[in-house]
């Protein structure tokens, strides 16, 4: 908890607001070490995310490798013009 | 010197239960990405992939100007896309309206796309922002992404079957 605190720069109400959500979705998970809470991600329920999003970012993808053709074109062409001027 | 070109994949993100945010970086200055997103002949290039053909391109690059495209999927389905451009800054950021002319809800189903350029180093970052009226509406797009990749599967299955006869 401290050194989430730390890193995120955040107060502690903020951060332990959170990590309560985080816990109720599952995707944290926490345990008692002492006077310590330790929180441990856990990925796997945003698996199902990725997978629904996975066809359409494929799309995007396959889209954006055909623009990539396109740019290196573009900047071939824009170097040859400027080696002519 | 030619950048090499990145084969890197497309991120998607969901910021809010109606939103989608596209990432991408490109091997290319700014001012090149915005021609490639503005210019109707290489829009027509890469828009559609390798998934069928852009058969029109019009944009009226301006605020208030109109936009429309069409295009053929491979097993000979048309569909239009068409919107208005609401913000330009040239090479920086384009806003813009987007309606899937196939959509239920016309003109009112339609999204809010933000495009911003960032470069750095000669590489620009492009992000699109789309605002769906509805989170009904963002997942309407998402699953139309999970059929064009379904039909990818089934080409890929013939590809595969008609190899081994």
């Amino acid at each position: 908890m401290n050194d989430l605190v730390t890193v995120l720069g955040l107060a502690q109400p903020q951060v332990s607001k959170h990590l309560k959500v985080l816990r109720e979705v599952g995707l944290v998970d926490v345990r008692d070490e002492g006077r310590h809470r330790v929180y441990s991600l856990n990925g796997q329920p945003l698996r199902p995310i990725h997978e629904w999003v996975k066809n359409y970012e494929r799309m995007w993808s396959e889209r954006f490798e055909a623009l990539d053709e396109v740019l290196e074109e573009l900047v071939r062409e824009e170097e040859a013009d400027g080696g002519n001027n | 010197m030619v950048a090499t070109t990145s084969s890197q994949s497309a991120k998607v993100t969901l910021p809010a239960d109606d939103q989608l945010l596209i990432t991408r970086e490109f091997a290319a200055p700014k001012h090149l990405v915005y021609r490639a997103i503005t210019e109707p002949e290489l829009i027509k290039r890469w828009w559609n992939a390798k998934r069928g053909e852009v058969t029109l391109a019009e944009h009226d690059v301006k605020v208030g100007g109109k936009w429309r495209q069409v295009m053929v999927t491979p097993d000979g389905f048309e569909v239009g896309f068409h919107g208005e451009y609401r913000e330009i800054v040239p090479n920086e950021r384009v806003v813009s309206t987007e309606v899937y002319e196939g959509a239920p809800g016309g003109d009112e189903g339609g999204s809010v796309n933000t495009v911003t350029l960032t470069e750095i180093d000669g590489r620009t970052t492009m992000t699109v922002l789309c605002k769906f009226p509805s989170k009904e509406v963002r997942d309407m797009v998402v699953e139309s992404g999970m059929e064009a990749g379904m039909q990818d599967a089934y080409d890929l299955l013939e590809e595969v079957a008609v190899s081994l006869i």
